[in-house]
């Protein structure tokens, strides 16, 4: 239920914008990455590249290797739908479907899928919402509009949506930048309980975050605006807060930069 | 310190006084108290306003702003009853004077000394050629509207965006003599093609003349209707929160499932008032249909007989030689088409209406 990531030269364009360069780093099972930097480092489209998703934008490529468990998911032949239901998502903003009751919003990828049976949605609902601490909260309105939850409850719902499909990495971008603290704590609670079953990798502009969810941290960063991002250091996530061996990420972590 | 006078002079409308100075020491609060003020809004007092509160004008820009909106609203209101008002005052006078039935009666002959119409066989041309029309454009209006929003590349989707809305500004009477002249000919081929292979089926049946049918009219009025609810539901496609269709690829929905996932329940109420203004614009097209139809008066549901009329192409065609009655007459027909378009109105306003929960936590 957990996978292994590796990029080889992970190269992302915005049409003729090189936005990261040459991004190598290997993501182990059952941990949680953080990915930290200043804003417009290239972490988002990192993060992007790994399920695919940088390629919906008009004119976004990416050049490289990046392979789940050995196998290469920018293959020619391999299925970017397949790839994506691998790889979940959890994004910045929640964002359930708006015209979806909770339930249709958790069983929606289920449904993508073929899934039809009723009593395997139904156990598959109050399995992932129970995974996402949101099960007591909305068990007895599951027919109400995702929508009409607090932040913090959609993003939990967003998460019960990704984890329901059941993928082997969950991807997340800045899960709680648009949340409360305590919404946040709940979200960073559940990343703990989640990493028993999936590779998490998140980015985050929070360090204390970084520094209290993650078990890796890597550090980008940019020169100047224009220049792509590139990795500067990947390391355990002790080792980046508390003797970094890079001047720069030394800089970012005590806030004299970026 | 020189500004000061003129100032104290514009705060008498609100009493307002600065502490600018006056009888404090000269120092550093006495400067900070006056730079912003010299710097940001020379001759006032900041737009933080520096003393007491000014009073509430009584009369402003906002109440004015108020009352325009207000008469513009009411002003609606009052329009819509006068053309009831109107309508009601002009075709009461002719419906007494109807000798037959004005819903059964399968005739118009509003003119002759006993006046005979009936409403009945215009109000069903009408339905059954709008209904029919849309059946034909809406989902390929859809499907064009889908085409341009999700699947062509921008440049090409703009342009022939524009093309479809060129296609909303050609006249009806082009349509109208278009459809009669031309477009009729390959109608009346395939009206015989499926009479003769289809005319077991009752609304491909009868025995000819094809051609000026139903069927004629409502593929001219498909291609009328077809720009508005394209262009229309195109808009509603574009405004699908990027977030969300992310959120359905990110589930490993390819394309089309996104779209079905995403896009299309939350254009739902825009594709219904699409609809709606196609299905407003069908029932009232008038020169088109009176060009296009066979005008004859009987319910029927044959397609493609010469044949069919409605009750604005009605109103087109019998207006010219009507007397007082036949006016009268034709005005309780338009009554009624007033009403089926309320109803039509009225009916997909409920049906948004109904789903409002969910669709208003989705703006």
């Amino acid at each position: 239920m957990a996978k292994r990531v590796d990029a080889t030269n992970v190269t992302a364009y915005y049409g003729g914008f090189k936005a990261i360069e040459n991004i190598n780093l290997t993501v182990e099972p059952k941990t949680v990455t953080a990915l930290i930097g200043p804003s417009g480092c290239g972490k988002s489209t990192f993060l992007r590249s790994i399920n695919r998703m940088h390629e919906v934008l008009p004119g976004a490529r990416v050049e490289g290797d990046l392979t789940i468990d050995g196998q290469n998911i920018y293959d020619r032949d391999v299925d970017v739908t397949a790839v994506r239901r691998m790889i979940g998502m959890v994004f910045q903003r929640p964002n359930p479907f708006p015209t979806m009751s909770i339930y249709e919003n958790v069983v929606a990828g289920l449904r993508l899928n073929g899934v039809r049976k009723k009593s395997i949605l139904d156990e598959a609902a109050e399995n992932s919402l129970r995974a996402a601490n949101l099960w007591n909260e909305v068990k007895d309105r599951l027919g109400k509009p995702g929508a009409g939850l607090s932040g913090g409850q959609q993003q939990r719902l967003c998460i019960a949506r990704t984890i329901a499909v059941e993928p082997q990495v969950v991807l997340m971008d800045e899960p709680c930048s648009a949340l409360d603290p305590i919404s946040t704590l709940a979200i960073e609670d559940l990343m703990f309980q989640l990493k028993d079953k999936f590779t998490i990798i998140i980015v985050t502009h929070n360090m204390q975050q970084a520094a209290r969810v993650s078990d890796r941290t890597a550090f980008f960063s940019i020169e100047e605006t224009g220049d792509p991002g590139r990795l500067i250091e990947y390391d355990n996530t002790q080792k980046i807060f508390s003797n970094p061996s890079q001047k720069k990420t030394e800089d970012y972590i005590t806030g004299r930069f970026g | 310190m020189g500004e000061t006078p003129p100032r104290s002079a514009d705060a008498g409308t609100g009493g307002i006084h600065v502490a600018s100075g006056h009888g404090r020491p000269a120092g550093a609060s006495a400067r900070v108290a006056e730079a912003p003020v010299s710097t940001r809004t020379p001759g006032g007092d900041g737009l933080g306003g520096g003393g007491g509160l000014p009073r509430a004008r009584a009369f402003g820009a906002e109440r004015a702003f108020r009352g325009l909106t207000l008469a513009a609203g009411t002003a609606v209101l009052v329009i819509i009853a006068a053309i009831a008002v109107f309508l009601i005052a002009k075709a009461v006078p002719a419906l007494r004077a109807n000798t037959a039935n004005f819903w059964t009666y399968e005739g118009w002959s509003p003119n002759d000394t006993a006046p005979k119409f009936g409403i009945g066989t215009l109000a069903f041309g009408t339905v059954l050629s709008s209904a029919l029309a849309l059946l034909i454009a809406v989902p390929v209006a859809l499907g064009i509207a889908l085409y341009l929003s999700h699947y062509a590349p921008r440049r090409l989707g703009t342009a022939l965006g524009f093309l479809i809305d060129l296609l909303a500004a050609v006249p009806s009477v082009v349509f109208g003599l278009w459809g009669r002249d031309i477009f009729v000919n390959p109608v009346r081929d395939f009206s015989v093609w499926l009479n003769t292979y289809f005319g077991w089926i009752p609304i491909f049946g009868g025995d000819g003349p094809f051609g000026k049918s139903i069927m004629l009219g409502a593929l001219v009025l498909a291609i009328m209707v077809l720009p508005i609810i394209t262009s229309l539901s195109r808009e509603v496609f574009l405004q699908t929160p990027t977030a969300n269709e992310e959120a359905a690829l990110a589930l490993g929905a390819t394309r089309w499932e996104m779209i079905r996932t995403a896009v299309l329940p939350y254009g739902r109420p825009g594709i219904i008032a699409a609809v709606m203004l196609g299905l407003g614009r069908a029932l009232g097209e008038t020169i088109a249909l009176a060009m296009t139809l066979g005008i004859t008066f009987g319910i029927s549901f044959n397609l493609i007989e010469n044949g069919g009329n409605t009750i604005a192409a009605n109103i087109a065609n019998a207006f010219g030689e009507a007397n007082d009655t036949g006016r009268g007459a034709l005005i309780a027909s338009g009554l009624v088409l007033f009403t089926i378009t309320l109803i039509v109105n009225i009916t997909a306003r409920a049906i948004i209406y109904r789903r409002r929960e969910f669709t208003e936590s989705a703006a």
